[in-house]
């Protein structure tokens, strides 16, 4: 009931903030019957609408997992985000064992079976990118290779 | 007789060295992507296609692999069905259904071999079915001009909307969220930046392969990580496999009954392989009544959704080649791939790129051999993938998918997203709105409003050119009809539940 409620509030502020700034979207002097904006707004519109539907037709509650879960989502999304900037600067192959040493610590919370599938999966993916596929992967930092 | 100048053209292209050898990989990989719980086809190929890339293939090669996967993993799904009780795959829930009971009955040999003649036969069919009417429907399509394209693609947001969701309301904003983002950047007639937010990353667009492997593959970790993988125990060992002649004879007329239901809901635009395997399952259980025994571990409730999940996924091919409208998940996905490859399907890939059609086609139905032999004399090698732990699963899905992305543009930006879209997914799910309306929506985005513009361009701005023609009018009936009817059926094909023990 309220997630479908709260998501569906959220869903229409974003419409409407969707459908102001695509009404603020330039036009060139060359313009056809709809324009850049028409479909753009026509979008937001029917978002709007279904969005109000789920505020007030909403669906029975889903089952959300208790706060400890939240906590460790929120640690996985954090991990892939300094993943994703760290894997330019410190190369392929820290960054990776890392990441994914911890993404399986938190599937399967046993230490020794995540340092196993962490430097097992660095190292088996970067020769398998390096060498069998070509990808440009650095594997240490470019300085500290020198 | 034209078709077979096209099909010699196709088996010339397809019986080269390298093309074969890319089906048979293709196909090796596809079933274990099949097989493997947590990587479904969407998934799997969408991991792949920036991969697919780096190895500098050709447009045809790159197809024949990716189809071939896409083949394999439709008959890879049906193995965790059988001896997990967890589909590989959404359209392998219904082999669940009899294919888990029979194998505690101790014939999970039985099982495997019976779903996968009935795989091969639906797939096979389908095949050759997509061979007879894809040239047919390209001749029509041939006649759709902007305002039939713009009510073909309506049709494919509401069947999908309609038949995919439990709710409306959440189908049709999955879509929208899809359309809105696919208008964000440059835009195509005016040269201006669009809804960027002053953001230079945002002025080429969100890339369709972005949110595909966000929304899929990395929702996916989420979903292992809170259920912390206990999905993933092993349920049901095979002993020996032997053929069991009689039930695939006893279950013949089942298989293809099933095969022609399947194909029919893969053809429609947005329906897919899922509601085939659904259709067929259904239509063979009201066909044998209650002395059926479905349910219980009988042969023909494993052939039937077997042969209608394969059908299907061939039928899906058929508009997504000629129209350019995927029909299902996974298809979309495809249609991803042959954007990326500057392949415009279509009505006119038939006359400008006759080896593309007919070289996949000629590899579809050598690759069905090939699947057949891999999935029923050495079914037991896929069997074992199955063992591959959670733990060591999930993040190698993840680091392949940051590092396929990544080798695409080489942005922070892109992975940034791709998290996000991940997050979104996870979002999404939970609350019960479906994610392939979204991927839909950002591939068919730009399309459906450039020719909605270039209908009202035609018309001077007059709405009614929308309507002005008889195909057009029927598209938007069956549109309305797709979205509106599956309100009043839902009671009536309620999706039955996973047999629990």
């Amino acid at each position: 009931m309220f997630s479908d409620r709260i998501f569906g509030l959220v869903a229409a502020l974003l419409a409407l903030t969707y459908i102001v700034s695509a009404s603020q979207i330039q036009t060139s002097f060359l313009t056809d019957p709809v324009g850049p904006k028409g479909f753009p707004i026509l979008i937001g519109i029917v978002a709007a609408i279904c969005a109000l539907f789920m505020v007030f037709k909403p669906d029975p509650e889903p089952e959300w997992p208790v706060a400890r879960t939240f906590g460790a989502l929120a640690i996985a999304v954090a991990i892939l985000i300094g993943y994703a900037f760290a894997l330019r600067p410190l190369g392929f192959i820290v960054p990776t064992a890392i990441t994914a040493g911890i993404l399986s610590y938190q599937i399967s919370p046993r230490w020794k079976q995540a340092i196993f599938a962490g430097v097992a999966l660095s190292v088996g993916l970067f020769i398998v990118f390096k060498f069998a596929l070509g990808l440009g992967l650095s594997p240490f930092p470019k300085d500290f290779l020198g | 007789m034209d078709l077979f100048t096209n099909l010699a053209l196709g088996f010339s292209i397809a019986l080269s060295p390298y093309t074969l050898m890319l089906a048979v990989v293709g196909c090796f990989l596809g079933t274990i992507i099949g097989a493997l719980p947590g990587l479904g086809p969407s998934n799997g190929v969408a991991i792949l296609i920036p991969l697919t890339f780096t190895l500098g293939l050709d447009a045809t090669s790159a197809l024949v692999l990716m189809t071939s996967v896409y083949y394999g993993a439709m008959y890879g799904g049906r193995i965790s069905s059988i001896l997990l009780n967890i589909p590989g795959d959404e359209p392998a829930l219904m082999t669940t259904l009899d294919g888990y009971p029979m194998a505690k009955k101790g014939r999970a040999g039985d099982a495997l071999v019976l779903s996968g003649v009935a795989s091969f036969v639906g797939a096979f069919l389908a095949t050759v079915g997509l061979m007879l009417l894809a040239p047919l429907l390209a001749q029509i399509a041939y006649q759709f001009g902007p305002a039939e394209y713009f009510a073909l693609y309506l049709l494919a947001f509401c069947t999908l909307g309609g038949m995919a969701s439990n709710n409306q309301a959440k189908a049709a904003i999955a879509s929208c969220i899809g359309l809105g983002i696919a208008m964000i950047g440059v835009d195509n007639s005016s040269g201006l930046p669009r809804l960027t937010g002053g953001n230079l990353h945002l002025y080429d667009g969100v890339d369709f392969l972005v949110a595909i492997v966000g929304l899929f593959a990395i929702a996916e970790v989420f979903f292992f990580i809170e259920s912390h993988g206990k999905n993933t125990t092993i349920g049901v060992k095979v002993d020996k496999v032997t053929i069991p002649w009689k039930d695939i004879y006893h279950t013949r007329w089942t298989m293809l009954r099933s095969t022609v239901v399947g194909f029919i809901a893969g053809v429609l635009p947005g329906a897919g392989a899922s509601l085939g395997s659904f259709m067929a399952y259904m239509s063979e259980k009201s066909i044998a009544g209650k002395d059926g025994g479905f349910g219980t571990g009988v042969a023909k409730g494993i052939a039937a959704p077997e042969a209608g999940n394969n059908a299907a996924a061939g039928g899906a091919l058929v508009p997504m080649l000629t129209l350019g409208v995927p029909g299902s998940g996974t298809t979309a996905v495809l249609l991803a791939l042959l954007m990326t490859l500057n392949i415009t399907p279509g009505p006119t890939l038939f006359t400008d790129r006759p080896e593309v059609v007919w070289g996949l086609i000629a590899s579809l139905l050598i690759a069905n051999f090939v699947l057949l032999l891999m999935n029923v004399p050495m079914v037991k090698i896929f069997v074992r993938v199955l063992q591959v732990p959670a733990w060591i699963l999930l993040p190698g899905v993840t680091m392949v998918s940051f590092v396929g992305i990544y080798s695409l543009s080489g942005s922070w930006f892109d992975l940034i997203l791709m998290v996000g879209f991940g997050v979104l997914g996870y979002i999404l799910r939970k609350l019960d709105i479906p994610t392939v309306p979204v991927i839909l929506g950002i591939l068919l985005g730009g399309n459906m409003e450039t020719s909605l513009r270039r209908a009202m361009v035609l018309s001077d701005g007059d709405w009614v050119f929308l309507f002005s023609t008889p195909i057009a009018i029927g598209l938007w009936i069956a549109a309305v009809a797709g979205f509106v009817a599956p309100m009043y059926f839902r009671s009536v094909l309620k999706k039955p539940q996973r047999v629990t023990d």
